[in-house]
């Protein structure tokens, strides 16, 4: 691994990730616009009316305990789920009837979702160049090893690596399409911190560097405060209230994030945002 | 080739060249059914010449005539599987790749591991009992072409199943198309089932495939009309099958099986 201060270095450079610095979207155009989205399983509401959009270029941090309908709302983002009712429109396909086009221009990485473990680090993201049609795949591959320090890993087998290795491999695959919106569930857990703040770093620069939008779940309060542009809290299904993060921790008179976060997940009552508001 | 249909190819090579086990697992059973049924059906042979000679034969075509089917089954199931146990389920339904893509690439994998399945079986026919699968000709292929087909709309009424049940149904992809060999007519004709059981049999292709090639050792010109017959019932049954699966892949992104098939 290279030294923090060698990371923050390359990650300041021009295009941290091999990538040409992407022209603005070609009209004002939300990455993301959901509009009363529900969510019911047969006894439980898992996602309760809730309506929200993220632009190009922001982040945009999704906030909740367990339960509180944040992989719920992700899975619909991403097709896996049906909504029982609302509409979900992303970069301007709708999700109901035109998801593919859509999940073209996206990715997803989530450290609960493996990569085959047989398979070498290279041929993992091979296959995901592949299965996202990406042009000069082994210079990508090679922009991406570089990145995520995966130089010396790549002929490695992905089940012998450790969780941190794995969860570099998994952000690697998820920008191996260079993804115009990006999903993250838990972007940092099982890193280390040195590794937690280059990844964050990259993060910063893929998002300066692309003009690309990026969905951010994360327990990591530090993080949320640091990469986003705007918090949704999330409890019980609701989007209970919302803001930049110096917003809401100036509007609940606290010091930081993860004070607003347990004021909310321990106050009694569910709001509901407009209360909130 | 379709690029995302390459790309899971491309996954199970890569798993298949790391992996012994599974490349000894795909020719184990046929081989093993090979040696037992090829040395009974020897036996048989020498035993009694005739008739009794020509069922010997019907028998060892029989063994490698229906393993295409149960490895073809076997190979989109296990590939399916794989992604279930190896947690990338998730990953695959979020890139761009669609259910049709998903069910293309697994029939190629399928086609490829009957082919190297049946492979030493085929060569041990004929090495050890002087028994060769092509001799009828050509109009082999088009038995193999049904039964290929065959196993995989089974397959696919198995990976259904799965979406519906998660992985607790994955011992169905090893047993259920071992469950119809009866009503198959592999190693006897359709009159040899009770009357009651007929029906059942004349609703699969394999019945019509297997007389055919029983017709064919017995050096009997061959039913082309049979043959057409069990080909329109392969459609048929594919048709239900994609239909099935549609509504089941429906009923996974509705009930959020999706996320939780490995449970």
């Amino acid at each position: 691994m290279p030294q923090d201060g060698q990371r923050r270095s390359r990650g300041m450079r021009t295009s941290p990730l091999g990538t040409a610095p992407r022209p603005a979207y070609p009209t004002p155009m939300e990455a993301i616009r959901i509009k009363n989205l529900v969510k019911r399983y047969t006894h439980t509401l898992a996602v309760d009316d809730i309506s929200f959009t993220l632009a190009p270029g922001k982040i945009l941090g999704l906030l909740g305990g367990n339960g509180a309908g944040k992989t719920t709302t992700i899975s619909m983002l991403l097709g896996l789920l049906t909504p029982t009712s609302g509409h979900i429109t992303v970069l301007g396909h709708d999700m109901a009837r035109d998801r593919f086009p859509a999940l073209q221009r996206m990715n997803f990485s989530s450290p609960y979702i493996a990569l085959p473990a047989r398979l070498t680090v290279r041929e993992n993201l091979e296959v995901y160049g592949h299965l996202y049609n990406v042009q000069r795949l082994k210079t990508r591959i090679g922009e991406l090893a570089e990145q995520f320090n995966l130089t010396t890993l790549l002929n490695r087998a992905a089940g012998e690596l450790s969780a941190g290795q794995k969860t570099r491999v998994a952000l690697a695959k998820s920008l191996i399409n260079k993804p115009e919106l990006l999903l993250l569930d838990e972007p940092t857990a099982s890193l280390d911190p040195d590794t937690g703040d280059y990844v964050r770093t990259m993060l910063e620069a893929y998002r300066r560097d692309t003009g690309a939008a990026i969905l951010l779940a994360s327990h990591n309060m530090a993080e949320v405060e640091r990469l986003c542009d705007e918090v949704l809290m999330m409890k019980t299904g609701k989007i209970v209230d919302r803001g930049a993060p110096d917003e809401l921790i100036t509007r609940y008179g606290r010091e930081d994030l993860e004070q607003v976060f347990l004021d909310i997940a321990r106050s009694g009552a569910v709001n509901t945002e407009s209360e909130a508001l | 080739m379709n690029r995302r249909i390459w790309g899971l190819i491309y996954r199970h090579i890569c798993m298949y060249r790391r992996s012994w086990p599974r490349v000894v697992e795909i020719a184990y059973w046929p081989t093993l059914n090979m040696l037992i049924w090829g040395f009974t059906s020897s036996y048989i042979a020498h035993a009694h010449a005739g008739p009794r000679a020509l069922a010997a034969g019907a028998l060892i075509g029989g063994v490698l005539l229906w393993e295409i089917t149960l490895r073809s089954q076997m190979g989109v199931t296990i590939g399916f599987l794989e992604e279930i146990w190896s947690r990338n389920l998730g990953h695959l339904f979020v890139s761009p790749l669609r259910p049709a893509e998903l069910i293309g690439a697994l029939a190629v994998v399928s086609a490829f591991r009957t082919l190297v399945g049946l492979f030493p079986a085929t060569i041990i026919a004929y090495l050890l009992y002087r028994y060769d699968i092509f001799a009828p000709g050509p109009v082999m292929l088009l038995f193999f072409a049904n039964l290929l087909f065959m196993g995989w709309w089974m397959a696919l009424g198995i990976v259904s199943l799965l979406f519906r049940y998660g992985a607790g149904a994955e011992a169905l992809a090893w047993t259920l198309a071992f469950g119809i060999t009866p009503l198959a007519c592999v190693y006897y004709p359709i009159a040899a089932l009770p009357v009651w059981l007929q029906p059942f049999a004349q609703a699969l292709p394999a019945a019509y495939i297997f007389e055919g090639m029983r017709s064919a050792l017995a050096g009997l010109p061959l039913d082309w009309g049979k043959l057409a017959y069990a080909s329109v019932l392969n459609m048929a049954w594919m048709l239900a099958a994609l239909a099935i699966f549609a509504g089941e892949f429906r009923r996974a992104r509705i009930n959020g099986a999706l996320i939780s098939i490995g449970e």
